[in-house]
């Protein structure tokens, strides 16, 4: 087990190190003079040239590519251009509320997603399979956005369930439009796949055998095939909830929370590079984290990854 | 692909012979395409947007940067739908049914585009990859893996603020992020191909390596591409989509369905609904479209999987 885990964990070593190249050389591509565009108008010449001391950008490219090799490493992303606030810290005070939505979405996109995809799969081609199957269409279909903006008109303005967008008095009813909006699309791919992946293994010989052994459905399904079925699953799960951080950038904009989401389009908007480059890093990061995760976890569905890789 | 008919066994092992003529493979998966009417559904969805953007002119009778609060007054305001206006005007007093068309032009456009852009891109460097393994298969597999990495839309947007704005260069930023899926597959594909012996024998003629796989490997991994392009235009609309609501893609007065639902957002909640909700439906319909396609066509290239 414990050489799976180390192979495993040195394999995310050359794509982090990946990961920080590819950031660095999206900051090199920038048109034009960082410096100059942080400061605007106003700087002179020496200002601008102490900045640029400051910064290390009168370095050769190779010195500045360590650097930043080694300072993301240690994680200093740098300062803001704006307010000059480190851009570790900026990340960290808005990703609580982002994290908060984001896990919670997943967890009831997991239980929603998993439950629909069991009964699809085990009830094939009936009105029920039918039917999830094509709200799960549905789902991956609409714009998450406008699906949010949808629920806002529904509950917060037709029916006044929810007082309305942003966080309020930070009570929890106002996260309720935001978990679902970003739920719904990994719920609806989730039970897709738990679906597809259900319906190869219930063909399988082992699934007859427990059939005719006399097993009872619920043993059946749960035991033998569910386990079986769950790693392209615990798969996606990983992906998406990587990918839902950066999907928070829509759901943020649409409920006007102050997340991570809304930190990379102020950031945008202002060009205060040192941000987006820390926040594409950070991300990437997490990604990379959450599959290392997700791949230590395969061996716990089928114990035979562990000696086979 | 050899798409010259073959003949039908049948004959040549002597048994009555019948009319029927041999069928390509992929004659055959048409056929069995056609049987699916969720895949024909997504084909008709598809085909009626793209014939709507093409024939965006003779379809809609205003053109849609044309402001009526110049020529009718503040009365063609943010108008309901009606017989005149399918889907109401904005605050402008543009007709938002000649938007909502137009509006198919950009993300069809977006879509094509850097698909296509990520298709040459992934099949060349999974081709590669797969055919010549070793260090250059490691390089090109730990490229991907590291493509994978990054949160698609936040890096798309962080190009997108770094690049000067343009529409070509918002292409190609999508078009080269979004290929590693492609190569992902082409590569997995081509590595259990060229262990076939119709692939040995090519080489054992002294074929050389660009021709075996552009003529022997690559016609033979096409259908998994194809399938993975038709489901990617999806996400490449609903990303162009997302671009355009949050302001960071087609420029206005340009209309672009994420442009749309985001200018509509404050009329929503007055009551005001078409402006937003006529946009969220085409983008729905388009990337519905896509993902039913491609899902037949996945069933349908490969009868192997379940049905």
């Amino acid at each position: 087990m414990s050489t799976y885990i180390i192979k495993r964990l040195l394999a995310a070593l050359p794509v982090i190190a990946g990961v920080i190249a590819v950031v660095f050389i999206l900051t090199t591509i920038v048109p034009g003079d960082p410096v100059r565009l942080m400061m605007g108008q106003r700087g002179d010449p020496a200002t601008i040239e102490r900045i640029k001391e400051d910064l290390g950008l009168n370095k050769p490219l190779w010195w500045q590519f360590l650097d930043f090799f080694r300072r993301a490493l240690t994680l200093d992303l740098g300062k803001s251009y704006r307010n000059n606030m480190p851009v570790t810290r900026a990340i960290g005070q808005r990703i609580p509320l982002t994290a908060k939505i984001a896990l919670s979405a997943m967890a009831i996109a997991v239980i929603m997603g998993v439950t629909l995809g069991i009964i699809s799969a085990v009830r094939q081609y009936s009105i029920l399979d039918y039917g999830s199957m094509f709200v799960a269409l549905l789902g991956i279909s609409a714009p998450t956005f406008w699906v949010g903006l949808l629920l806002v008109v529904l509950f917060c303005v037709k029916l006044g369930w929810i007082p309305g967008t942003g966080t309020g008095d930070g009570s929890w009813i106002y996260l309720v439009l935001p978990v679902i909006t970003l739920g719904i699309r990994p719920a609806a791919l989730i039970a897709r796949l738990t679906r597809s992946s259900m319906l190869e293994i219930i063909r399988q010989d082992y699934i007859r055998t427990a059939w005719a052994k006399g097993l009872s459905e619920r043993v059946v399904v749960m035991k033998h095939a569910l386990k079986n079925a769950m790693i392209p699953v615990v798969t996606i799960i990983g992906i998406q909830t990587a990918t839902m951080l950066s999907g928070a950038i829509v759901t943020e904009r649409v409920f006007s929370l102050p997340g991570i989401g809304r930190l990379s389009v102020e950031a945008l908007i202002n060009r205060d590079f040192p941000v987006i480059r820390g926040e594409v890093l950070f991300l990437a990061l997490i990604f990379v984290f959450t599959n290392l995760l997700v791949d230590l976890s395969y061996p716990l569905f089928d114990p035979r990854i562990k000696y086979d890789r | 692909m050899e798409t010259k008919p073959v003949m039908n066994p049948r004959t040549a092992a002597g048994v009555k012979a019948d009319k029927r003529e041999g069928r390509s493979l992929w004659m055959d998966s048409w056929l069995r395409l056609k049987r699916n009417k969720m895949a024909m559904f997504g084909l008709f969805l598809v085909t009626v947007i793209i014939l709507a953007a093409i024939f965006a002119p003779f379809i809609t009778k205003y053109h849609p940067h044309e402001q009526l609060i110049w020529t009718e007054g503040k009365a063609a305001q943010l108008q309901p739908p009606s017989a005149k206006h399918w889907f109401g005007t904005d605050i402008y007093g543009r007709d938002l049914f000649s938007r909502v068309i137009y509006g198919a032009r950009i993300s069809l456009q977006i879509g094509i585009a850097s698909m296509a852009i990520s298709v040459i891109i992934g099949v060349t460097l999974g081709a590669i990859a797969g055919f010549y393994g070793g260090i250059v298969d490691d390089l090109i597999s730990w490229l991907i893996n590291v493509i994978f990495a990054f949160p698609f839309l936040l890096f798309v947007l962080a190009l997108v603020a770094y690049l000067p704005p343009s529409m070509m260069l918002m292409y190609a930023a999508i078009g080269i992020i979004n290929w590693a899926s492609i190569a992902r597959v082409v590569r997995g594909q081509v590595l259990s191909v060229k262990e076939k012996e119709y692939v040995e024998a090519a080489v054992a003629l002294g074929g050389k390596d660009f021709r075996v796989i552009l003529k022997h490997i690559l016609p033979n991994v096409l259908a998994p591409v194809i399938v993975q392009a038709t489901l990617g235009m999806g996400d490449v609309i609903m990303l162009e989509s997302a671009l355009s609501f949050l302001g960071f893609g087609i420029q206005p007065p340009t209309p672009s369905w994420g442009y749309e639902i985001d200018q509509g957002r404050q009329f929503l909640l007055s009551g005001q609904w078409w402006w937003s909700i006529f946009p969220g439906f085409a983008i729905m319909s388009l990337v519905l479209g896509f993902n039913l396609l491609g899902d037949g066509l996945r069933d349908a290239l490969d009868p192997r999987l379940k049905r």
